[in-house]
């Protein structure tokens, strides 16, 4: 007697022999499938934190690994575990991306103690990004307090890099002590590109910190807006930007063109795990980022 | 739809050719509670005896042929600092009898997520298209509020569904696969009589449910997000996550790595997770998004009547009361919602 029925093997769906693309939410593909990576530059920049700057070994992939400034990827140490972490690069480079990480547990721990050369796994990219098309003709202002740096440096690098497509161009970046700066040998370069406006800002000076003292929203009292053709894009604690996009909202700005990036604790990255919720909301799908009337719609956002 | 009509002596041999065929899974009697009432669980059979098929409910759904407590996601072997992953999908064939409506409904529900077109799960869809499945008709369990969430009738999500006709089984078919095995045993074309019969079974399991209101729940979890209902029913949570782990359609997740003891070897391991336990959704730095026993109560309530009505147009609850008989502190859903719904009143 043959046996009543056949197995269905997944594997022989012709979706699944496709090359891995997670762009493509709606195609049937090995979710848990990682693009191997090798790290190939570290670079301190806090006591804390460091830059780790990755490809994507195989060359395939790395032709088709794209992403969008705001975008995270899910970051493996195989016998560790799977971390979100935000690119902090600019889009343009193919298949390689830069990372910002924090020493904050066991994953980003290891990640702190492995060498040049040591081979990660990234899922990725996912979420959403910030709508750099739709701000073209705008004045940005690019607004960063302490690891916000971080998922800023996309959009930032982003824009340098069409700054013609945009009128004027702020960055704004505060942290609690010069020591906790992020990225502080990019800032000369940035500065100096002249139609650029950076401003840094602390909360505590030391003996060497010439620069102001206070908090980022005393940066922006200085600045002039012309809040209907501004965007602007704030990344930081909820504390943060809470207040800065309440001083913005109060100078004129819409609030669906000012665009914040939550976080959340992440599992999968895809809708799955659920433990990104905000009420009903997976910040892993219709986020992290997300514009403020959003967010102040989203129960238990802030 | 396909009907037909299966005697009893048939339907024993349909049985037998599964369980000579195919690993059976089938409603078993496990025991019997305080009160001497029977309890049953969906567990492994081996013969048509063991085959329970008037049970009331089961303590845990059948979710976990599909979404088990713990599922490999992946190995990593280590060689010399090079590592290598290994993924493998589960498809060995399988058959579960006697799935009520609801548990058959809750399938259909994680479908939407699982198998939808954002990210489908191969796990999960490996896992269901191997699963063969039996539904069957039966009067409404103790507590169960399916009718008021329409998870009492289900019209595909199955293979084969029974309706108990005394004598004889009626067969819905809804599958070329259903259609097939059921070739195999003796079967005949229902009569006006059967189709009579079986119109007076369903018309007497639709009228045992008692009412529940909860069309107007999507809006009330927002009118009544500060209600005093939560913190009320929250101060007896014991956090432990059983009404999320014995629930036919919650999902969530942890990840876990697990590693060899020689080093050589590790895992991803999946295990299913609750919204109720303390660090749900805490981040690194200590930082808890859901601190209290009341926000992360709501949060389950939130989920199910609001946030998946938002995206697919329906509950996620089945109603089928299994969080409310587990919960040792006598939470349930029926009073709760019955709380919300009065303090909405007044
Ligand atoms: C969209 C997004 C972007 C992020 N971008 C950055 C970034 O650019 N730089 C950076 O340093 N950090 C970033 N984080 C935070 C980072 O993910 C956590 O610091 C990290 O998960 C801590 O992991 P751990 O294993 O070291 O900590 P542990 O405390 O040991 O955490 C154990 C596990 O809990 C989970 N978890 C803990 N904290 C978080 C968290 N905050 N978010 C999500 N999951 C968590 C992870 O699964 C982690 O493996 C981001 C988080 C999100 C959600
Ligand atoms: S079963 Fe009851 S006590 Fe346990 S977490 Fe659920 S509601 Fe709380
Ligand atoms: S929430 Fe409770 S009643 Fe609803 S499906 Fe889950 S276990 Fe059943
Ligand atoms: S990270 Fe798993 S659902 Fe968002």
């Amino acid at each position: 007697m043959t046996s009543l029925f056949r197995p269905y093997y997944i594997i022989q769906e012709s979706e699944m022999a496709q090359p891995l693309d997670y762009n493509r939410r709606s195609r049937l593909k090995h979710v848990d499938q990682v693009f191997r990576s090798e790290i190939i530059n570290i670079i301190p920049l806090t006591d804390m934190e460091k830059l780790f700057q990755l490809r994507i070994l195989d060359g395939a992939e790395r032709e088709r690994f794209s992403f969008l400034p705001g975008q995270f990827v899910m970051v493996e140490v195989p016998g560790y575990g799977e971390i979100p972490i935000s690119i902090s690069s600019s889009p343009s480079h193919k298949g390689y991306i830069e990372l910002c990480i924090r020493r904050a547990g066991v994953v980003t721990g290891i990640l702190h103690k492995t060498r040049r050369g040591a081979v990660v796994g990234l899922r990725g990219p996912f979420g959403t990004h910030f709508p750099i098309e739709r701000m073209r003709g705008n004045h940005i202002l690019l607004i960063a307090g302490g690891l916000g740096l971080a998922p800023l440096r996309a959009p930032i690098l982003n824009v340098i890099e069409n700054r013609t497509d945009f009128h004027d161009v702020h960055i704004l970046y505060g942290t609690r002590q010069p020591d906790m700066l992020l990225f502080n040998y990019q800032y000369e370069e940035w500065n100096r590109i002249s139609d650029i406006n950076l401003k840094v800002i602390v909360e505590q000076g030391d003996e060497s910190w010439t620069g102001p003292v206070g908090l980022i929203t005393d940066l922006l009292k200085k600045i002039r807006l012309e809040p209907l053709e501004t965007y602007a894009i704030i990344c930081g604690p909820p504390v943060m930007f809470k207040f800065v996009c309440a001083h913005l909202q109060r100078e004129g700005i819409p609030m669906d063109r000012m665009f914040v990036s939550l976080e959340r604790r992440m599992h999968c990255g895809m809708g799955k795990c659920c433990r990104c919720n905000i009420g009903s909301t997976y910040t892993c799908l219709s986020g992290p980022v997300f514009d403020y009337w959003t967010v102040m719609n989203l129960k238990e956002a802030i | 739809m396909l009907f037909k009509v299966l005697g009893k002596k048939e339907f024993t041999t349909f049985i037998e050719l599964l369980l000579n065929d195919t690993e059976v899974i089938a409603p078993k009697q496990v025991g019997v509670d305080t009160s001497g009432k029977p309890l049953h669980q969906y567990l492994p059979v081996q013969a048509f005896t063991e085959i329970d098929l008037s049970y009331e409910t089961t303590e845990y759904s059948a979710k976990t042929y599909f979404l088990p407590f713990r599922e490999n996601l992946s190995t990593c072997s280590f060689l010399d600092m090079v590592w290598d992953r290994q993924i493998k999908y589960r498809v060995q064939p399988r058959a579960i009898i006697g799935l009520h409506a609801c548990d058959i409904n809750a399938l259909l529900k994680l479908d939407k997520v699982l198998a939808g077109d954002r990210f489908p799960s191969p796990y999960y869809i490996s896992r269901r298209k191997n699963t063969f499945i039996v539904g069957i008709d039966h009067d409404p369990c103790e507590g169960g509020f399916c009718q008021a969430v329409g998870a009492d009738v289900v019209t595909h999500g199955f293979d084969l569904y029974l309706t108990d006709l005394e004598d004889r089984y009626f067969v819905a078919i809804n599958s070329e696969r259903g259609f097939n095995v059921l070739q195999r045993v003796k079967t005949r074309e229902p009569t006006a009589r059967d189709n009579n019969d079986y119109l007076d079974v369903r018309r007497r399991i639709a009228g045992q449910f008692k009412p529940l209101e909860v069309h107007n729940l999507p809006n009330l979890m927002d009118i009544e997000f500060e209600s005093k209902v939560w913190k009320k029913w929250a101060d007896k949570c014991l956090s432990c996550g059983s009404c999320a782990m014995v629930c036919p359609t919650c999902y969530c997740y942890g990840i876990e790595e697990r590693v060899s003891m020689d080093n050589a070897e590790s895992a991803k391991v999946k295990q299913l997770y609750s919204c109720q336990f303390l660090d749900f959704a805490m981040v690194a730095g200590g930082h808890n998004f859901r601190p209290d026993r009341e926000t992360r109560l709501k949060y389950r309530y939130y989920h199910q009547h609001r946030g998946f009505v938002e995206a697919y147009e329906e509950p996620l609850c089945v109603g089928c009361y299994r969080c409310g008989r587990v919960c040792l502190a006598g939470i349930n859903p029926t009073d709760i919602i019955g709380d919300l719904q009065t303090e909405y009143q007044e």
